[in-house]
């Protein structure tokens, strides 16, 4: 069982509480963007085993949408943080690379 | 015109751990806005002559109440006869300002779990730390109860109020029924 830390109201409870809604910081190609853009956006997902980054929601607490970093093996939550940013915060990939040294998702660490 | 009635008629149970009570009808308003904003706060001030609370917690002085329920949300209770007037007041003050205002009076509906037991009630139903410990006086609580969505917070030692909506109420009051139950005490708080 997860257990997560709301970022807009501190409230931390277990996965029950929340929603979860799929991977984080994905790049929206709409119109006119080509079809292998579009395909990418629509269809291709990272399915890590280890560091990965999604996004939530408090679905029964404050209603607001949040990311979470988190190892889907181990089920530890490295941290969560506000849902107005594009990539993971510094001192959140900082505090991933102390604890799982050459991990790798996506573009970063 | 019809009279106002809440949602069980004030039913009451009392043979288990704890008394699970429908509560008569409150005044609720919900602020919706940014809560930082000093002419919102001024005019919340103004109303109910009480602050906005901060993160997770309610401010309540007599018949007045301010429940914090997200960063850009308040709950007001207000004596369910003045909803009009402090809908009328605020929108006033708030006209320049971006905000929502909106009475839901009948929209929930809250219960009152009291008794020595009355958090073990809670215990059982919401995936929340109630223990004396972490959820205290003055604490307000969204969460879950069971299937539905809630809130509660403890006016009292050993008195836990529940707000659920309206439509649940029926739900919600079997569910506190069922855990107040004779001899289910969990003796852990």
């Amino acid at each position: 069982m997860l257990i997560l830390t709301c970022p807009y109201c501190g409230q931390k409870s277990e996965e029950t509480e929340f929603h979860s809604g799929g991977e984080a910081h994905l790049k929206r190609f709409g119109p006119g963007s080509t079809d292998e853009d579009f395909q990418e956006y629509l269809f291709v997902r990272e399915n890590p085993k280890g560091v990965h980054f999604e996004r939530w929601r408090h679905i029964y607490g404050c209603g607001k949408w949040f990311h979470a970093a988190r190892c889907t093996t181990t089920l530890e939550i490295f941290g969560t943080y506000s849902a107005q940013t594009v990539k993971p915060p510094k001192e959140l990939r900082d505090k991933i690379s102390a604890k799982r040294p050459g991990w790798s998702w996506r573009t970063y660490p | 015109m019809s009279d106002e009635v809440s949602a069980l008629g004030g039913v009451t149970r009392s043979e288990g751990i704890a008394k699970v009570t429908e509560m008569p009808l409150q005044g609720m308003v919900t602020v919706r806005g940014d809560l930082s904003d000093k002419v919102l706060k001024k005019a919340i001030l103004a109303v109910t002559k009480l602050e906005v609370p901060v993160l997770a917690e309610i401010n309540q002085v007599g018949e007045y109440a301010l429940c914090w329920m997200s960063p850009d949300e308040l709950l007001l209770f207000c004596p369910y006869a003045s909803v009009e007037i402090i809908l009328a007041k605020l929108n006033k003050s708030l006209l320049k300002t971006h905000s929502l205002v909106a009475d839901i009076s009948d929209a929930r509906t809250i219960f009152c779990v009291s008794g020595s037991m009355a958090r073990d009630v809670i215990a059982k139903l919401a995936p929340v730390d109630i223990s004396p410990k972490a959820f205290q006086n003055g604490m307000f609580r969204r969460s879950r109860l069971a299937q539905v969505s809630a809130a509660f917070w403890m006016p009292a030692d050993e008195v836990v109020h529940v707000i659920c909506f309206r439509s649940h109420a029926q739900y919600v009051f079997t569910l506190l029924k069922v855990a107040a139950q004779k001899g289910s005490g969990l003796n852990v708080f």
